[in-house]
């Protein structure tokens, strides 16, 4: 832990409590919001061990809440899930190389630890700042769970405070340098808009992925910026 | 809904999550990727971070989430933009959303 702390800094350090405390109040809602609407303590608590990813667990507890099919509720809880799959692409070398680091490193595997990772430079404080967020996440949202679970009704409006509008912020803080890059921001956009044209008509989890169609606009952009830069040097 | 229902309904999504998650550091160590490759793996994290940004900014079900939580996104990303401290940023997005609120707007 201290050569965690050595690698990433007071700075980066802080910003990742940070993200724990804002996590932390959404934990506290969403098991204040589970037992609220009639599931016994251990259910939201065990969802979010054995899921550990919120938006999936607001959507479970939800659809089965008005009376959903559970297997609906599962399905739906998969398609917000599956965009883990290109982010362990993306991030899976800063896992480590042994069975144990990648079990555990892959349920660690959330937007916020994601984010983090493809913020730093190099590949040491990549790794330090994935396993930091994602341990620090992971303790502190089942912590403030289990704390929503039994506070009851304590807080069940994180719009109250704005949160609402924190993870969206958190997210964007951390992807606006991978934006320098001008295929990659046209990827971004292209992928954004689409995801948000699809949102009304498209279950949830499902217009995300679609932005994955942005993707190849950056072979595109960048053929054309190589083509520049080659003429140039000819 | 009975208890076992709700444990096989917790373990099914928690496995499958799982899964999901595990099969790029799985199949990554199998593949070599070229350099390529490794950035468009790269770029495709952006992409679903960016398109998860627009969405959980405008977007609340199936619906336009209000003024309140877009604008307050939009002045935390203008403090990023302008290099202010994490912090800043955060705390700067929630208290817009919040105090827009407060005012009436929705």
């Amino acid at each position: 832990m201290r050569s965690i702390q050595r690698t990433l800094g007071r700075e980066l350090m802080r910003d990742i409590a940070l993200v724990c405390l804002a996590d932390g109040i959404v934990g506290i809602s969403y098991g204040a919001i589970a037992v609220s609407a009639g599931f016994e303590v251990w259910v939201p608590m065990l969802l979010s061990v054995v899921v550990f990813a919120g938006a999936s667990q607001f959507l479970f507890i939800g659809l089965v809440a008005s009376g959903g099919n559970p297997i609906a509720a599962v399905v739906a809880g998969l398609l917000v899930n599956a965009r883990h799959i290109p982010f362990g692409f993306a991030v899976g070398d800063v896992l480590g190389k042994s069975w144990v680091r990648r079990l555990v490193g892959s349920h660690l595997m959330l937007d916020e630890t994601v984010a983090f990772a493809l913020a730093q430079e190099d590949r040491r404080r990549r790794r330090a700042a994935y396993w930091a967020c994602g341990l620090s996440l992971f303790v502190v949202w089942n912590v403030s769970v289990v704390i929503g679970a039994f506070a009851g009704t304590a807080i069940t409006d994180t719009d109250v405070f704005g949160l609402d509008a924190a993870f969206p912020a958190v997210l964007l803080a951390l992807v606006l340098p991978s934006l320098k890059d001008r295929g990659v921001r046209t990827a971004a956009l292209t992928g954004a808009v689409l995801a948000v044209a699809a949102a009304p008509f498209l279950p949830a989890g499902v217009p995300v992925l679609l932005a994955l169609l942005g993707v190849p606009l950056v072979l595109l952009v960048r053929t054309e910026a190589e083509a520049g830069k080659s003429e140039v040097a000819a | 809904m009975s208890p076992l229902t709700l444990v096989v309904c917790a373990v099914v999504l928690g496995a499958g999550t799982f899964a999901f998650r595990f099969a790029g550091p799985a199949l990554r160590a199998k593949v070599e990727l070229n350099a390529r490759a490794e950035k468009l793996m790269a770029t495709a994290a952006v992409v679903l971070l960016a398109a998860l940004v627009a969405t959980s900014a405008l977007i609340e079900g199936a619906e336009f989430a209000g003024y309140a939580r877009p604008a307050g996104v939009l002045v935390g990303g203008v403090l990023a933009w302008r290099k202010a401290p994490f912090v800043v940023v955060v705390l700067a997005a929630a208290a817009t959303a919040a105090g827009l609120r407060l005012l009436g707007v929705p």
